[in-house]
């Protein structure tokens, strides 16, 4: 069992709750995932020229203590790049100019502990073990801004519970995926990427669809394009709930097995594995609130 | 006493179904209400007592499960699981149901006033099922015995594996299962819907008995077919 919570606001004013809208409905999803939490917020587009990466330092040695101020005089010693760092505890956001490669490249080979949660114009990444709302009050979530996130709370069935495993699961740039449900074929998803010089970092079975997606975005699918083919290519349970810089979409197996409900007003659209995750949001009784079938996508824009 | 409110913000659960349990009959409460059910699962189940109850919103997984002689009217939506192995009694939805409204019904009557999900009426053992608006796939699933009339559409494999229950449905079937046909209406199929569509209220009076399909089991998976290969 797993617990997953999307939002997106309709009007650029309502973007500062966006947070705090969210907050109840991801305490709201904890009896089915009491393990870990996370969530990716998409913001305002950063110019084409600079990128932003999330960081996790708590697998580090330091954990919370991380000299965070040392990885940006680091980045920009060794690389010549110029970094920006906004920190709290053992998250970080570092906004770098050029391409990100080089910088989440050095990371990786100075700072093997510590963990790339995501990269690119708009997404910023959360994800660690704890309740729901333990989660949400250590990286203040209440406060986030922006035009839509997807959250999940997690009831670990597929790996171990770690903040790596955790959801939700990114590959490439400003995309991210959430999984209620199982996967079937996860092992066959990740020989049949692996060719394609894709590489995976945990033995997680949403990660392969992740990385299936997203692969399938960057060979030039339109996201319902990518969703069709994972109709086709993935088996077994899930209810995805997908992000990128300026959509949000929903999907579900083909029988169903993991549930989901919207509620859709003039302000926001949101969605979530129960109604009881919905039912303090602002004018609730007047939203249009449906199942989405089966089979179907479910796309919205931002 | 014969009318009692229960808010489910300032109340738990626990304490609403061990009143309607344990206490409404010797309070003499015929009417429970029960406000903010905001999705909580698990509303009014195992009552076995002639009250009536009213969730005023959306309910949660299970709502009215197992229930006998209760009637319990759902205001909204209601999740996986409404009125699943119901004895007796009516359990009314308003809204929409998610899967497996009905799950192994044995008597009672459950009304669905908008959609169903996928696996409505799985293991129908006597119950009737009166669904405004459409089904989802795999609904009858080796059903019993009981009654469903659809108002709407049925999704995929509607009767799968089906036994001595009967389906009504007046829309469009995705698919049949193995061993679900179409058979002819009798008087007693016409009289039979006309019944449940009275017993489902008034808002069921725009569909005529005679606007409806009969679907029942073929009864050819009922024995041992060696040269069948799996192939029914």
């Amino acid at each position: 069992m797993c617990g997953i919570v999307g939002l997106l606001v309709k009007k650029p004013n309502l973007r500062e709750h966006l947070g705090a809208w969210m907050v109840p409905m991801l305490i709201g999803m904890t009896e089915r995932g009491p393990d870990s939490a996370g969530l990716a917020v998409f913001t305002d587009l950063l110019p084409d020229c600079l990128r932003k990466i999330s960081l996790y330092s708590g697998s580090t040695p330091d954990g919370a203590d991380f000299n965070w101020a040392g990885l940006t005089h680091g980045i920009r010693e060794h690389l010549g790049i110029e970094a920006t760092l906004e920190a709290r505890n053992n998250h970080a956001v570092i906004t770098v100019a050029g391409p990100p490669e080089p910088v989440k490249h050095w990371l990786k080979e100075r700072h093997p502990k510590l963990h790339i949660l995501s990269t690119g114009r708009s997404i910023d990444l959360y994800k660690d073990v704890g309740t729901p709302a333990e989660v949400a009050e250590h990286y203040h979530f209440g406060n986030l801004k922006g035009s839509h996130l997807v959250g999940h709370t997690r009831m670990a069935t597929e790996s171990a519970v770690t903040p790596d495993r955790a959801h939700p699961f990114t590959a490439g740039e400003d995309f991210c995926l959430v999984h209620n449900g199982s996967l079937s074929n996860p092992y066959g998803i990740r020989r049949m990427l692996e060719p394609h010089g894709i590489h995976f970092e945990t033995d997680n079975d949403t990660e392969a669809a992740c990385r299936f997606l997203e692969w399938r975005l960057r060979e030039g699918d339109s996201l319902e394009m990518a969703l069709q083919k994972s109709f086709e290519e993935l088996d077994g349970f899930f209810t995805f709930l997908i992000g990128t810089a300026n959509q949000l979409a929903l999907i579900r197996d083909p029988f169903a097995c993991k549930p989901a409900i919207v509620a859709e007003t003039d302000d926001y659209v949101a969605i979530a594995s129960e109604f009881r995750s919905l039912a303090h949001l602002p004018d609730i009784q007047h939203a249009r609130i449906f199942e989405p079938v089966p089979e179907e996508m479910y796309v919205w824009n931002a | 006493m014969e009318c009692l409110n229960f808010d489910l913000a300032t109340t738990s659960l626990t304490e609403v179904n061990t009143f309607l349990h344990q206490k409404s009959a010797s309070k003499g409460v015929r009417k429970v209400t029960i406000s903010n059910p905001n999705g909580a699962h698990n509303i009014a189940v195992g009552l076995n007592l002639p009250v009536e109850v009213e969730i005023a919103g959306h309910a949660g997984y299970y709502a009215a499960g197992m229930n006998q002689l209760a009637s319990v009217t759902i205001m909204g939506s209601v999740g996986t699981g409404v009125a699943e192995n119901m004895m007796s009694g009516r359990v009314h939805v308003q809204g929409f149901a998610s899967n497996g409204a009905g799950a192994s019904a044995h008597g009672g009557l459950l009304v669905i006033d908008g959609d169903a999900g996928l696996r409505c009426g799985i293991s129908l053992k006597g119950g009737d099922i009166v669904v405004g608006g459409s089904v989802g796939s795999f609904s009858a699933f080796m059903a019993q015995a009981g009654r469903m009339v659809i108002c709407g559409d049925a999704g995929d494999a509607l009767g799968d594996s089906l036994y001595e229950a009967v389906i009504y449905v007046k829309g469009r079937i995705k698919s049949l299962g193995a061993d679900a046909r179409e058979e002819a209406m009798t008087d007693t199929d016409l009289a039979a819907i006309g019944e449940l569509l009275v017993q489902g209220g008034p808002t069921f009076s725009i569909h005529k008995p005679e606007e409806f399909k009969r679907i029942a089991s073929a009864r050819a998976l009922y024995h041992w077919n060696v040269d069948a290969d799996q192939e029914y």
